[in-house]
């Protein structure tokens, strides 16, 4: 294997499911099924997008994947590591090297620091460098996601949107991590920020060779800055394969319906394309129905979906799929 | 042409702020007619929620103020109007439809109750009318079980169906004009395209006019017949959607289009991004007000503000510079 292709992350069955209580006795009486085993790599250097309605488990897997949470079962290896087996001394050693940038840039910033503070807090956290390097550092992570460093006395509500979320950028950078998970981090700007915040993100992955996993619900956005593309529904992988690919090419369902829905700028468009428009809402993941997910929603489903579980198999070099009908 | 319904002109709404005056909508004309629907783009803090909201003369006062202009609903201002007419109009002839439906429905009412009060208030509907109406304008909006379901609150249903419910409750007085707010913004894309579709199919039933306010091009692409985009409190371009999205004619507009990634994309193409934000205007400008961000940037743009000028049919743009120069953006 050359080291461009080199796989960064590699998921195994992850299963993340947060238990209810009820009862005096806080009993547990059921458990949401925010993740149910689903696997994946991302390979050095690339992006990986992950999309999917809201409730289907995208930031789970992104904060599962970190061990924010502790999964209930399956394997995260990071360079061959397997994280979820680490102490918890060496998982801390770890952070250094994945990172995260949040959706809302407005709730992801401690409104009382001032921006040095913000994004020397992973530096001083580590002891990266000695003190009197620390504004020099922070200069330098300003510079690199285009703020003036003569900004880093000020606070975060001096700045808008699409400042702050450069903020975010440059704290996730300050400890010169190899793997970032972007959950939805352009989803809260306004269009014309959108695209600085993109543009950024592809500029930094070119110079500083990250590696990403791209979470949102934007599609379009997600064809754009992703290499590949997996598309989740309550809680497992439906589909994952190149983003040419998968856009050109969907084979689930799920995705058909999803890229159907995308609201394409051109109103010619819609005179030429009819939009096939999927009923209903996501069901509850406390109760996830039996066999395939999605067959409560799907426009191809028959009795058998409910009875067997669609294997997530290889159908193309590079294309899976998890669907009976395919 | 089509009855006209709504003529808005020179509108000009104020906000008192510890920081100043923040000048919201900079003198906006526009007229509506019967069965059109009206897109209005731009981004936040552009004046195109405080716009239609003066218009509905729901602007708060103070801070707020509608400084100048006049708003005629056929034959009657709304700006004038006594509060007891206006009331009349407003969720009767003209109603509105906002961005995020938890916070525009009452979490401690259940959805019959919420739902009965404009029937019996604007249609003297009876209680027993009002539920059977209900009913029929949930079914009407694709809300299964309609009748059970009236007993339920907001935090019983979804996201997706709130939204539902929020439209069946503007149209339960068959207005004349539906304005909504971004009523998309806060859904998913299925359950978006979902709303677009519903909207059409009552657009259709009912015969009302639209105003759609949005940031989103692509969702105005799909349901307009005619947009204007909104930048610094003024119009800055008018169009029918199909000449806008073919020949845009005004920078900004321009650079919303370039910075979406295209639908055919194949190789990595790098977006165009304007950059520099939107501006907040705590005086009225004397330039145009996106000269600090423009690509067509000249002498004469940091002097004069452009006034929206007619270009060939239903086109409408404020702009100096000629933008058809073949110019590509970097």
């Amino acid at each position: 294997m050359n080291s461009d292709n080199e796989t960064l992350i590699r998921v195994e069955d992850l299963v993340m499911h947060f238990p209810i209580y009820r009862g005096v006795i806080r009993r547990q009486v059921g458990a949401v099924h925010a993740v149910d085993g689903i696997s994946f790599d991302i390979k050095q250097g690339e992006t990986l997008g992950l999309v999917g309605e809201s409730g289907c488990g995208k930031s789970t897997t992104g904060r599962t994947i970190l061990q924010l949470y502790k999964p209930t079962a399956g394997h995260v290896y990071f360079r061959d590591k397997d994280l979820v087996e680490l102490k918890p001394e060496a998982m801390r050693m770890m952070r250094r090297e994945m990172q995260m940038i949040f959706q809302d840039p407005y709730a992801s910033l401690n409104p009382r620091m001032t921006l040095r503070d913000i994004v020397a807090q992973p530096l001083m956290a580590f002891d990266e460098v000695s003190g009197k390097d620390i504004d020099k550092r922070v200069g330098e992570l300003l510079e690199l996601v285009k703020l003036n460093p003569d900004f880093a006395g000020r606070y975060p509500h001096e700045f808008s949107g699409g400042q702050r979320q450069r903020i975010g950028v440059a704290r996730a950078l300050a400890l010169n991590p190899s793997f970032i998970v972007c959950d939805e981090p352009i989803s809260a700007l306004d269009v014309s920020i959108q695209a600085q915040v993109v543009n950024l993100l592809e500029d930094l992955q070119k110079e500083l060779n990250l590696t990403y996993l791209f979470i949102a619900h934007d599609l379009s956005m997600v064809r754009h800055i992703s290499n590949r593309v997996a598309v989740m529904y309550l809680g497992v992988i439906v589909e994952l394969s190149d983003r040419n690919e998968l856009y050109k090419n969907p084979l689930h369902p799920y995705t058909k319906a999803l890229l159907s829905a995308i609201p394409v700028p051109d109103p010619v468009y819609f005179e030429t394309h009819r939009r096939t428009i999927m009923q209903g809402d996501v069901p509850s993941p406390v109760n996830p129905p039996s066999g395939c997910r999605f067959r409560t929603r799907c426009p191809i489903a028959d009795d058998g979906c409910a009875l067997q579980k669609p294997d997530f198999r290889q159908v193309k070099p590079g294309h899976y799929v998890a669907c009976l009908k395919v | 042409m089509a009855d006209l319904l709504l003529n808005v002109h020179d509108l000009e709404t104020r906000f008192k702020t510890p920081e100043g005056v923040v000048h919201a909508v900079n003198g906006v004309s526009f007229n509506l007619s019967q069965g059109e629907t009206l897109g209005v783009v731009g981004e936040s803090g552009c004046g195109k929620s405080v716009t239609m909201l003066s218009c509905m003369r729901l602007i708060a006062s103070p801070p707020g103020k509608i400084v100048n202009g006049t708003a005629m609903f056929k034959d009657k201002d709304l700006l004038t109007m006594s509060q007891e007419e206006i009331r009349g109009v407003r969720g009767a002839r003209i109603s509105m439809v906002f961005q995020d439906p938890m916070t525009s429905l009452n979490p401690v009412m259940n959805i019959g109750q919420q739902m009965a009060e404009p029937l019996m208030l604007h249609m003297s509907m009876t209680k027993e009318q009002a539920r059977k109406r209900s009913i029929e304008l949930l079914e009407l909006v694709g809300i299964p079980n309609a009748g059970d379901r009236l007993k339920d609150y907001p935090h019983q249903y979804s996201g997706g169906m709130r939204q539902r419910v929020m439209i069946a409750m503007a149209l339960s007085c068959m207005p004349e004009i539906l304005i909504a707010d971004e009523p998309t913004t806060a859904l998913d894309v299925t359950i978006q395209a979902q709303i677009v579709e519903l909207v059409k199919r009552l657009r259709e039933e009912f015969g009302m006019a639209i105003i759609w306010i949005t940031h989103d091009l692509g969702v105005v692409a799909s349901i307009a017949h005619r947009v204007m985009v909104m930048y610094g409190g003024y119009i800055i371009e008018e169009a029918p959607v199909k000449e806008l999205y073919a020949n845009p004619r005004h920078p900004y507009t321009i650079g919303l289009l370039g910075s979406l990634p295209k639908l055919n994309e194949d190789g990595h193409t790098r977006l165009y991004s304007i950059e520099g934000m939107p501006p907040v205007l705590y005086q009225k400008p004397r330039s145009c007000p996106f000269s600090p961000r423009c690509a067509w940037v000249s002498e004469r743009c940091w002097n004069e503000n452009p006034l929206l000028e007619s270009i060939n049919n239903g086109h409408r743009v404020a702009c100096w510079a000629d933008t058809t120069d073949g110019r590509e953006l970097a």
